[in-house]
């Protein structure tokens, strides 16, 4: 059994980070939402949460998990950041598969092609 | 803290358009983390969900007092499948009372992967359960550990009580040609039910 990687405990508690909010103001974002920051926005006045993430996000793309995981937030936290900074237009999305499709064929075959040239 | 990784590799391909995802499921200590960590490119990262646990039905403030909060520990990997797809794995506990954190798990996902061990086969029908309450297509994969008893397949399928249809294959979460043949099969199974699987 593989030591749980707990992320470290927060210096500062996730209703801080999230002004007290539990809901982010989008209910689009799924944990594999790729994410894509705009550069042409500047940072001033985003909180220091935000601006890390940011950070995070400008080098290259990212779904909502691995924003969460590489920063240390819980989903929810991460969630809620992340539909501000979309409303605000730091961040915008490629839209995962939306939940109608996953039985589309194409995809499955592309995946299991994906997986066999892995072999 | 690593907010800022050093690695190109931490970044999708710019040509990358669609994300998919495949739960990693079993009980604890079955192998998920291992299982993740042998298929993913990058450091397989952890996040968490807190949740509230089910017995809170009344999701209002002045039920605060009543409630637990539990905190849910994710695992997840990824593979770069193409140059305009990528799959995410998502190890996830399989605990029936997370009833929200599997509604999140389960939206979009394509199917989950239950990995059993045969010395404790009988904890695995909580997760099955939860997959079949969801409507999440599943295979099996029977995780070698040294000290198991070596059953035969026909017996595990029986003991599990699977149907006749879901995939049933023997793997080793450490080994990466292996858990990538579970994973195939698992995508082959999903395929047949679109009724459109080719040169299987």
């Amino acid at each position: 059994m593989t030591p749980r990687r707990r992320p470290a405990d927060r210096l500062v508690r996730s209703y801080v980070v999230t002004d007290g909010r539990a809901h982010p103001t989008r209910n689009t974002l799924d944990l594999v939402t790729l994410l894509i920051a705009t550069d042409d926005l500047p940072l001033t006045g985003l909180n220091p949460e935000k601006r890390r993430l940011m950070e995070l996000c400008r080098p290259g793309a990212l779904s909502v998990a691995e924003v969460a995981g590489h920063l240390s937030l819980p989903v929810g936290v991460a969630k809620v950041l992340i539909a501000d900074l979309m409303d605000s237009g730091h961040i915008v999305t490629r839209a995962p598969i939306p939940a109608a499709r996953p039985t589309d064929a194409k995809i499955l075959q592309e995946v299991l092609d994906g997986l066999r040239a892995r072999l | 803290m690593d907010s800022a990784p050093a690695s190109d590799d931490v970044y999708l391909r710019p040509s990358v358009q669609t994300a998919v995802k495949l739960l990693i499921v079993g009980h604890f200590a079955v192998g998920k983390t291992t299982f993740v960590g042998t298929l993913s490119e990058i450091r397989p990262l952890c996040t968490e969900e807190v949740m509230t646990e089910a017995g809170a039905l009344v999701d209002d403030l002045a039920g605060m007092r009543d409630k637990t909060t539990t905190t849910v520990a994710l695992d997840f990997g990824r593979l770069t499948l193409n140059d305009r797809l990528v799959l995410y794995l998502f190890g996830t506990p399989g605990q029936q009372r997370f009833t929200r954190l599997w509604q999140d798990m389960t939206r979009g996902a394509l199917g989950a992967l239950v990995l059993a061990d045969s010395r404790r086969l009988s904890q695995s029908f909580e997760v099955m359960g939860v997959l079949e309450e969801h409507g999440l297509p599943y295979a099996v994969a029977l995780n070698q550990f040294h000290d198991a008893p070596a059953y035969e397949l026909d017996e595990v399928r029986e003991a599990l009580d699977l149907l006749p249809e879901t995939p049933l294959v023997r793997c080793d979460a450490r080994d990466r040609v292996s858990a990538t043949r579970a994973l195939i099969r698992l995508v082959e199974y999903l395929l047949t039910r679109t009724g459109h699987l080719e040169h299987a």
